[in-house]
Parts: C-alpha cells; structure tokens; sequence
C-alpha cells in the first residue's frame, strides 16, 4: 500500500514526526475537551442554584485554606452505594459557582457533597473541635482554632467581586452589601432582610457556632451546611443522555 | 548508511542502517501483531457506535444501546427496591412489636436496620451506638423518652426539637442560672444534692438543702426521688448515667444555661419500612424493653 510506505518518511524525520505527534495529541485533547464548551447539555439547567452568600463564601476559603479537599470529596458519583449513602448523584450545576470546584480525588473521610442539614450546628461544632468526641474512629485532626479566630469580613467584598469577575452572577448590590450580608447571616437578632431579598428564603440565618461573634467556624458550618441542599430535586427530572 | 547488501539470498532487506558493520533487517511487522491493532481499530469503531461518545452541536450521540451511566443507576436501584419490596411491606404492615417475633422479617429488619443506622445514625450515636457526650447511648437501659420499639419509632419517626415536624419530641428545662431563676447558692445546693442521688459523695449540708431547692423546682419534670419522667424526656438523675456528664462543673453548666439536644425528624429522609428496620435494629442493640 503506497500510503503506508510513506510512513516511512516520518519515521525517518524526528522533527516532522515531532510535530505530527503534537497535531494527533491535539486533536484529541480538543474532540474531548472542547466540545464540553458548547454542547448544551454540558451544564443541565435545575431550580434552586444560587451564588454563595458571604459567609459561606468565607466558609469556602477556610475550607480550601485547611485543606479539607485533601481528604473529603464534594462529588457523588452515579453509583447505587454512593447514591443510597450519600444522596442523590451530584449534578455539574451544583458547582457551576466554584472557583475552583471542590470535587476532590481522595476519601479519607466521607464524601461532603450533601452534607447540609444532616448535621445539627452543634454537633459541626464538637466536631470541630474534636472529632474524635462524636466519631471515635475518625482521623481527622482538631480544627479547635477555628472557633477562636474572629473575622469581621473586610475583604469579602474583594473576593465577591473577583468571582464576579469568573462568571458567578453577583450583583452590584451583592457586592456593595457584602460585609453587612456577612455580619447579618452570623446574627439572628440582626435585620437580614435584605440577606434573604438578595440570596433567597433558603438562606440559613443562624448564630452557627453558638459563641458571639463571627469566627471562622460560623463561615465554615455555613458553608457546611448549605452544600447540596440548594437544587430543588422535586423539579429535576435527569436528562438520561449524559 | 551505506547501500544494502544482502549477505544470503533468503535474507530480508536491510533498513540500511550500519553500525560498525552491524545492520538492521527491515522485517515486517509479525502478523498476529498486525491484525490485533486492526481489530482494535475496528471494535473501537463499534464501540462509539453502541455507546455515548461523539460530541454533537447540542449534546454527544447517545448511542444504538441506549446506555447510559444515569439510566444504569436508576435501574440498578429500582432492582434493588423490587426484590426488597415483599420484605418491606410486609415490614410496613407488620405490628411494631411483632416484628422481633417474626424469624424471617425480624432479621431483614435488623440487617437492613444496620445499614440504615451506620449510614445515618453512626455519626452522632457512635458505629457501635455507645454514643457520645451529649449523644445518648443507645446500648444501655437508660432511655429519654421510652426504649419500646414503639417509643423507638415515634423518636426515630419525628425526631426531638427540630422544625422538619410538628410532632416531634419536645421538652425544655428552663435555664435556671441564665434566666435568674435561681440564686448561684441555690444552684450550689442543688447540684450537690443531684450528685448525692446516684452515690456521689458530697457536702451534706448542701445536699440537704439542696433536696429542698430540688423538690421545689426540679421534682416537678424529674420526680421527687429523681428517677425521672420519660413521658416529658425528663432524665433519670439517680442512675449515675449521664448525658453531658455528672460531675460538678457539668451538672452546673447543666442547670444554668440548660441543654438541648437535637435529632432530625427521619420521615422527611427515610421510607417507613426503613425506620422501622432502624427501630428494630436499635431496640435489639441491648436496651430494648
């Protein structure tokens, strides 16, 4: 076959089949990663998605500064123990205002996906504060400090505006209230109205860590306890092609 | 490289490379190795066709096999449910009580109670369900609001002081420290006349003084000789079991600010069959009555 014997030129020039590998590598990588791009199935739509408030955007930075992706996962995979364990299958709207996504490779501890609302407030916070009080098997290490370090939410506006800048659709108004929406969601005596105007009802108010103040434990268990409750499920029917 | 130069006739041709008068023979590739890249070539090919794989304008072909990952999981799932379905609603209309009897029901409630209860309930009451402080143990004889697998039910149904349900189980000690409604000294008093209930040795003037502040304020929900009321979840204090700890800064921290402990109402999460596996389950654990 003559086509075939040209091969040989190739295999004769290390330059030419440099550059020739390169294009078939390229091709490749852009069959499989561009189309996610604009194939409109890639992100489905679902009710219920929402941008991060502050505080559980505060909560999101503790989480990845303590590295707790190191050992939980945020990604429930379309399998029946997972399923019937964890929850429904996560969804790739569920962390379409992650930047960067939080899916995680590692397991040492258990998925956190659907973590919201399975845990009462008190127990994230003994938990915290020694895991191995409520789960005496566990490994993870004591993030006691946590709850002693206050923050009162200067930069948030800042790091609102730089995910804003990423596609996540804060609104002026988000940005321009971001530190009083941060302050109002750690109170419950405090007027969080225009919190719940902004974010949705759904929004948790709640004194998360029970002490006065807002410490880096209230942002986490915030964080904690909205992931995966914000898709409303009874609304979602899965598309199967996917 | 020099010309080829075959040294036999039956030899191959030479690549015409030479190495110090070494040469390499242009041998074709073997056969067999030939004719299993084709094949792969051609079961790949076959492969996007059967299964989801080219990316289209809207979204990728889904194949003539119609799978997917989704579809699978669902199915998976639903063939689970349907070879459980006889076991479960016989387990729904089953008498509570009669389940344990039953040698085939009341071992699918156990074994599936177990999974129901390392999935959701390990996490507060412990893998073995010895609990935690401030999350009761569930192996031993003393119970809040009854260890009936009926009383086990309607716990494990509503849950205690949550909003997910408007029966669920509620009792609220007052704050006797933070609401002023008793004197530090009275709080002194009574706290060493609860440690004496269950042993303790304590200050017997205190004690004695304190079994009056107790029957005035306490005797009420914890009865006057402290054994408790489970119809209010009001805890026996004279058992030396404690939830939060018996001694005397705990017992403090207790009667000043109060404690509330929390469950979530399960009928919001589990199916009816499901809790009453974990019913089941959790009454046979050693406390059951």
């Amino acid at each position: 076959m003559a086509i075939l014997d040209k091969h040989k030129i190739l295999e004769t020039n290390a330059t030419l089949l440099l550059i020739c590998s390169f294009l078939v590598v390229t091709i490749g990588g852009l069959v499989q990663i561009a189309p996610l791009f604009w194939l409109e199935n890639t992100i489905e739509k679902v009710e219920g998605m929402r941008p991060y408030t502050p505080l559980e955007m505060t909560g999101r930075e503790v989480y990845i500064r303590e590295g707790c992706y190191t050992c939980h996962s945020q990604m429930i995979r379309p399998m029946r123990d997972e399923v019937e364990r964890y929850g429904h299958y996560s969804l790739a709207a569920e962390s379409m205002y992650d930047h960067p996504f939080q899916w995680g490779s590692k397991r040492t501890g258990p998925d956190l996906a659907r973590v919201g609302g399975r845990y009462s407030d008190e127990w994230h916070v003994d938990h915290l504060r020694d895991p191995q009080s409520v789960v005496p098997e566990s490994v993870m290490p004591k993030y006691s400090f946590l709850e002693r370090k206050m923050i009162d939410g200067k930069y948030i506006g800042d790091l609102l505006a730089a995910n804003a800048m990423l596609g996540t659709p804060y609104t002026e108004e988000m940005l321009a209230s971001a530190q009083a929406d941060f302050k109002a969601q750690a109170d419950p005596d405090s007027d969080y109205d225009g919190l719940l105007e902004r974010y949705g009802d759904k929004v948790s108010v709640r004194n998360f860590d029970g002490q006065p103040g807002v410490s880096e434990a209230d942002a986490l268990i915030a964080y904690l306890q909205m992931l995966g409750t914000l898709v409303d499920f009874s609304t979602f029917t899965p598309d199967a092609n996917r | 490289m020099s010309k080829p130069v075959k040294k036999y006739d039956d030899d191959p041709n030479t690549t015409g490379h030479t190495w110090d008068g070494i040469e390499e023979f242009d041998n074709p590739m073997p056969r067999w190795w030939l004719w299993t890249l084709y094949a792969t070539i051609i079961w790949g090919i076959g492969y996007t066709i059967a299964y989801p794989a080219w990316p289209m304008l809207n979204s990728a072909t889904a194949g003539v096999l119609g799978w997917s990952t989704r579809g699978d999981v669902a199915a998976e799932i639903q063939a689970v449910n349907e070879a459980n379905a006889p076991m479960n609603a016989k387990l729904e209309a089953a008498e509570l009580t009669a389940i344990a009897g039953d040698a085939d029901l009341g071992s699918y409630a156990v074994s599936s109670g177990s999974a129901v209860f390392k999935t959701w309930c390990a996490q507060c009451h412990g893998s073995g369900a010895a609990g935690a402080k401030g999350y009761p143990n569930l192996l031993d004889d003393d119970w809040l609001w009854g260890g009936s697998v009926e009383e086990i039910h309607e716990t494990v149904t509503h849950g205690i002081r949550n909003e997910d349900s408007d029966d669920a189980r509620y009792s609220e000690m007052p704050a006797f420290g933070r609401d002023e409604l008793l004197e530090k000294e009275e709080i002194d008093q009574v706290v060493n006349f609860v440690m004496s209930l269950s042993g303790e040795a304590q200050d017997a003037s205190k004690v004695e003084a304190g079994a009056v502040v107790f029957e005035d304020n306490c005797a009420s929900c914890h009865m006057e000789d402290g054994t408790g009321d489970r119809s209010q979840g009001a805890p026996n204090l004279a058992d030396a079991i404690w939830l939060y700890g018996g001694d005397y800064a705990a017992l403090s921290e207790t009667v000043n600010n109060a404690r509330y402990g929390v469950m979530p109402a399960w009928n919001t999460r589990l199916t009816e069959a499901q809790i009453r596996a974990v019913s089941s389950y959790v009454h046979q654990l050693g406390g059951g009555e």
